[in-house]
């Protein structure tokens, strides 16, 4: 092995670790010597700047930690002392708010890479169910955290989450009691939220995120093309003839990207955010209130396509549980995508005029959906009584209902029309565009 | 060693290790249990759900009273005879008239009025759709509509109830609200959590 010679000819104290560590040999396998397709656009900006805000969540929430309270009787409080007593103390909340606002931004663009490069097919389909599973701890821990400043939304969001774990059939009442530990959303629901927000869910997060890149590293990157770099290797050296070392190549492109997040990121922060009450809600200002819900309830905005799905599956047979379910398999069905994709090409670029029109009718259901969960389902009136079938319903349900369809569409009718759109010729090497 | 791997019992071996994982299967099963009641409702919790006596003697006709229990709005409200009346009305409307799921309400609620006496009901507070909290809309029409006759109205999805908690249909909330175990210690005291024997 090259390895030993190489930590013997190293010297000083990089030599001393070599002999006991391998730094080195680490460095070079992840870094220097890792080699990335080397037409990577703007979209693959978006893992690198996530793994940032991963970092930067959990560094603010530890000295958020330091000064909130999460007991019942003091949590609204303690984040009214953060904002207004500790020094920096609200910088480094809006940091923190902000933060889990622009980490959805940015694992949505990711994943909706994946979808366009085919960065799910196979060698690299458990990579793609290690990020649907950081996604799901990801929403998680969104979840429990909205809960910590114990305001109206929090308390009501909160009430409506955990009651659809009661909509679940027979063990259902049970189990959202055990899940709050009362008979209400109570001191011992928020106590419990906060040993997941802050110990259980980025434990979890940070082991997936570890496995995720564990399995990138094993399998390389995909690339725009979507053609196989490890295919076309120097015969000598057994680098691939399209790779160029992640560091210093991308490392310096990821930072000048991550220099424009910061730039929007940083305008936020200091400019709105609030976000106009879509980053923080106007109802949170006001103190939890179990006896008194707010007019409208809506989640925080990157929660919000699933809950209009959730509203738009009408009770059958007496049950919320269709409704629920709709829901989870919105989510959950992500999953799926490495085997109902058919297409004999990953990339879009190559992938035909079909499976675009699918995508893009998938993104502006997407689109829709999240818009429609943020306001009430009135927000558009009624159809009138006089129109057979639809009389009388709200027109933004019905929409939503179409658009639930749709977006369910693009991942059950993927075998067929990933099959069937006409696919271009793929290039055997990777293209410069 | 290429002797002795001869005499290596792989069947045995197999045996053992089945065994051993499966007892520690077990273990670690058998562990858990603390972990996961431990997030059960604690004793203290279930001290502040026991019940709650309620003194109803002045809450008058067409009138109603906000009580807690369990940190749930409880509402009792005293119906007038015209309120009661308008119960017949339109049971069309209504997704569940006659009361087919038992489970909203106890078997002796399990009447026209949804109480045990006819005027005072009892009911939770918090919407069967995804747990609200509606809003009484006691008086006919105004701003619910010419066709209002008074009931429950949850602000977040716009379910309707009547004067007895009953969801109209098209409503999303998919039963009718929840009439609570309570009884009556005497004429004016109701007991909240608490069945009672029988019919009064």
């Amino acid at each position: 092995m090259a390895k030993k010679n190489e930590s013997q000819d190293s010297a000083g104290l990089i030599g001393w670790i070599d002999e006991r560590f391998p730094l080195s040999s680490f460095i070079k396998n992840h870094l220097t010597e890792y080699y990335a397709p080397k037409n990577f656009n703007f979209w693959y900006l978006f893992g690198a700047l996530a793994l940032f805000v991963f970092v930067m969540q959990i560094l603010t929430g530890i000295f958020l930690t330091m000064h909130y309270k999460p007991d019942a009787a003091q949590a609204f409080a303690s984040v009214e002392y953060i904002m207004r007593d500790v020094s920096f103390g609200w910088l480094i909340r809006y940091m923190h708010s902000t933060g889990s606002s622009l980490f959805f931004v940015v694992i949505y663009l990711h994943m909706f890479k994946s979808l366009m490069y085919g960065s799910y097919q196979k060698p690299r389909e458990l990579l793609w169910i290690f990020g649907v599973a950081i996604f799901l701890a990801l929403m998680a821990e969104a979840f429990f955290g909205y809960l910590l400043p114990w305001g109206q939304m929090s308390y009501w969001g909160a009430q409506v989450i955990v009651n659809l774990f009661a909509a679940v059939p027979f063990i259902g009442p049970d189990l959202a009691e055990w899940v709050r530990g009362d008979y209400l959303i109570s001191d011992a629901t928020l106590n419990r939220f906060f040993a997941f927000h802050v110990i259980a869910l980025p434990l979890a997060l940070a082991g997936l995120i570890l496995t995720h890149l564990i399995a990138l590293h094993e399998v390389g990157s995909n690339n725009p093309d979507g053609v196989e770099i490890k295919n076309y290797k120097d015969k000598k050296t057994g680098i691939p003839l399209d790779g160029i070392p992640f560091h210093p190549y991308y490392t310096v492109k990821d930072l000048i990207g991550l220099t424009v997040f910061l730039i929007v990121f940083a305008s936020i922060i200091f400019f709105a955010p609030e976000m106009g009450g879509y980053f923080l809600e106007a109802n949170n200002f006001v103190p939890a209130d179990p006896l008194v819900t707010p007019s409208h309830i809506a989640p925080v905005w990157y929660f919000t396509p699933f809950y209009s799905i959730l509203r738009a599956v009408p009770p059958i047979l007496n049950s919320q549980f269709p409704g629920v379910a709709a829901m989870g398999l919105s989510v959950l069905i992500f999953a799926f995508v490495p085997w109902l994709d058919k297409s004999p090409v990953r990339s879009i670029r190559y992938k035909g005029i079909l499976f675009k029109k699918w995508l893009g009718a998938f993104v502006v259901s997407f689109i829709i959906l999240g818009y429609l969960g943020t306001v009430p389902s009135t927000i558009w009136g009624q159809f009138p009584s006089v129109l057979p079938l639809l009389g009388g319903s709200d027109v933004a349900t019905v929409v939503a209902r179409i658009f639930t369809i749709i977006y369910f569409s693009f991942f059950i009718l993927m075998p067929i029309y990933s099959k069937k759109s006409i696919t271009k010729p793929v290039p055997t090497r990777v293209t410069m565009k | 060693m290429a002797n002795k791997s001869k005499k290596v019992n792989l069947d045995r071996r197999r045996f053992l290790v089945t065994a051993t994982s499966v007892t520690g299967a077990i273990g670690a099963t058998a562990l858990g249990v603390p972990f996961v009641s431990s997030m059960l409702p604690s004793e203290k919790a279930k001290a502040a759900g026991a019940s709650v006596q309620v003194d109803v003697s002045k809450v008058e006709q067409g009138n109603v009273l906000t009580t807690e229990w369990r940190g749930q709005p409880v509402w009792i409200l005293n119906r007038s005879d015209e309120m009661i009346d308008s119960l017949k009305n339109n049971p069309k409307k209504l997704a569940d008239p006659n009361l087919k799921v038992s489970s909203q309400q106890p078997k002796y609620c399990q009447n026209e009025t949804r109480s045990i006496k006819p005027n005072m009901l009892v009911i939770v507070g918090i919407c069967t759709h995804l747990g609200c909290a509606p809003s009484p809309r006691l008086s006919p029409k105004g701003d619910m509509g010419e066709n209002w006759e008074g009931g429950f109205f949850c602000p977040c999805h716009g379910s309707k109830f009547d004067l007895a908690g009953r969801v109209f249909k098209g409503s999303p909330a998919p039963t009718n609200l929840v009439v609570p175990p309570h009884k009556y210690l005497n004429e004016n005291t109701i007991v909240l959590g608490e069945d009672a024997k029988e019919k009064v």
